[in-house]
């Protein structure tokens, strides 16, 4: 049983679109994929012309198929983009060493350049010190937050202007599900843009952000892009966990689900005189926080001090108090109570 | 009857980091793909199968190929094994 691609152009189809539910060959799917990206772009204005953007690229499917598309719409279409591949290197042994050896390989053969900052560079800590610290409870949250603060310092360094990031529809879908259930109406509100955007920070931009997951992984199959898939060795995010299954379960029994919950998410509207947290920048290192000190720090000044436990724990209040008052920054001391 | 199964993306993890395999299964019975996921679940499945399967079908978010095309235009778990058929799977759970 051969079913032929519903464009009609008289091939077989290879595989059914989560998003359409259309049977399409491998040339119209290349090009529908490529085209809807290439629409998001367009379409969100998500970059100008003359711009450097920096992909956060991991070696996973997501950011090499990233890198590998972004170049070629960047020359089939004339975007006018310098494009940079920027890595962090969380210093996981087994891991990020084996992953970053296929982001080199992508280097070479995308031709684009490459920079790699490292944990152990920017905060003085690998994660394997910092679960040998923390042990394999928290490291998430601290690899995350350090990750998160480390591709804008690499991208700040490169004199990039936006930061791309390889988020797929699924991610999205499970990033609002996680903020509804968590109720960060915040979080919930900035997850859906195509681009986020604040005072001080770079933008940084979402193409894949309709893309289903299981596109993406084709589009590499069929293309044999070269990616790197392993778990991380220290146990991942157990509630991301939980959603992520969700959505993969949604997905099966009706595979436009993933769109429908983004969507969903785009209509969301907070009710006027609802009080969000400020976006301000971290008095201590000058990067975007809603805090006075921003959680890296927090997170790093409990490391250094050897009691990694206080930055995660009800007392990461005391912590950021402790280190405003280093700052002699007495004034926003009020500020820091409240907002902890 | 011979087929040929490959494991990538994360899901050779769960075979012992082997990703392709040739299995010769017995011609005189039928062999669909719902038999086949049981005959791998207790041939060589190394480890955490319910990371592989989900009930009967295999665990949402890892991606099925007949023959290099989806196996969602094939029927899914009644397609019918042939001779020399090529399964894929690949997982999209590992790694971003
Ligand atoms: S699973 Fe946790 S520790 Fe491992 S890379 Fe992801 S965030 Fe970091
Ligand atoms: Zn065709
Ligand atoms: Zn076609
Ligand atoms: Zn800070």
């Amino acid at each position: 049983m051969v079913v032929q691609c519903s464009a009609g152009c008289g091939c077989n189809a290879v595989l059914k679109r989560p998003k359409t539910n259309d049977a399409l060959c491998k040339t119209c799917f290349y090009w529908a994929f490529e085209t809807e990206v290439h629409h998001t772009i367009m379409s969100t204005k998500m970059f100008q012309s003359g711009q450097v953007v920096a992909i956060g690229a991991s070696g996973g499917k997501d950011s090499t198929v990233l890198a590998y598309i972004l170049k070629h719409l960047n020359e089939k279409y004339n975007y006018g983009l310098k494009l940079v591949l920027l890595s962090i290197d969380e210093g996981i042994t087994g891991y990020r060493d084996d992953s970053l050896e296929s982001v080199k390989r992508n280097q070479e053969e995308y031709n684009l350049p490459l920079t790699v900052l490292s944990y152990k560079d920017l905060y003085g800590w690998t994660m394997d010190d910092i679960v040998k610290q923390v042990g394999r409870k928290n490291n998430c949250t601290f690899c995350g937050v350090f990750r998160r603060q480390a591709l804008e310092r690499g991208a700040i360094l490169l004199n990039c202007d936006v930061i791309a990031t390889g988020h797929n529809a699924d991610d999205v879908a499970e990033t609002i599900l996680m903020n509804l259930l968590r109720g960060d109406i915040a979080r919930l509100q900035r997850c859906t843009s195509h681009i986020t955007s604040s005072e001080g920070s770079l933008p940084r931009a979402k193409p894949f952000k309709y893309a289903y997951e299981k596109e993406i992984v084709l589009y590499a199959y069929f293309k044999k892009l070269d990616y790197f898939a392993t778990e991380c060795v220290y146990a991942p995010d157990a509630y991301r966990g939980h959603a992520r299954a969700l959505v993969k379960d949604l997905e099966a029994l009706r595979s436009t689900s993933i769109i429908d919950i983004i969507h969903a998410g785009e209509q969301l509207a907070i009710k006027d005189g609802v009080k969000l947290p400020k976006q301000g920048v971290c008095s201590a290192c000058g990067f975007v926080s809603s805090n006075v000190i921003c959680k890296a720090c927090v997170l790093l000044e409990g490391l250094n001090r050897g009691r990694p436990k206080l930055a995660i724990g009800k007392s990461n209040k005391a912590l950021a108090e402790i280190l405003a008052d280093r700052l002699a920054n007495t004034a926003s001391l009020s500020s820091v109570q409240d907002q902890f | 009857m011979e087929v040929s199964l490959n494991f990538s993306g994360g899901a050779e993890l769960l075979f012992g980091k082997i990703k392709q395999h040739t299995i010769s299964l017995p011609a005189e019975e039928t062999w669909s793909m719902k038999k086949l996921l049981n005959w791998i679940k207790d041939n060589l499945l190394k480890e955490r199968p319910e990371l592989f399967l989900q009930g009967d079908m295999v665990r949402p978010g890892i991606l099925v190929l007949v023959n290099n095309a989806d196996w969602e235009l094939v029927g899914q778990l009644d397609y019918l094994l042939q001779n020399k058929d090529e399964i894929v799977f690949i997982s999209t759970l590992h790694g971003g």
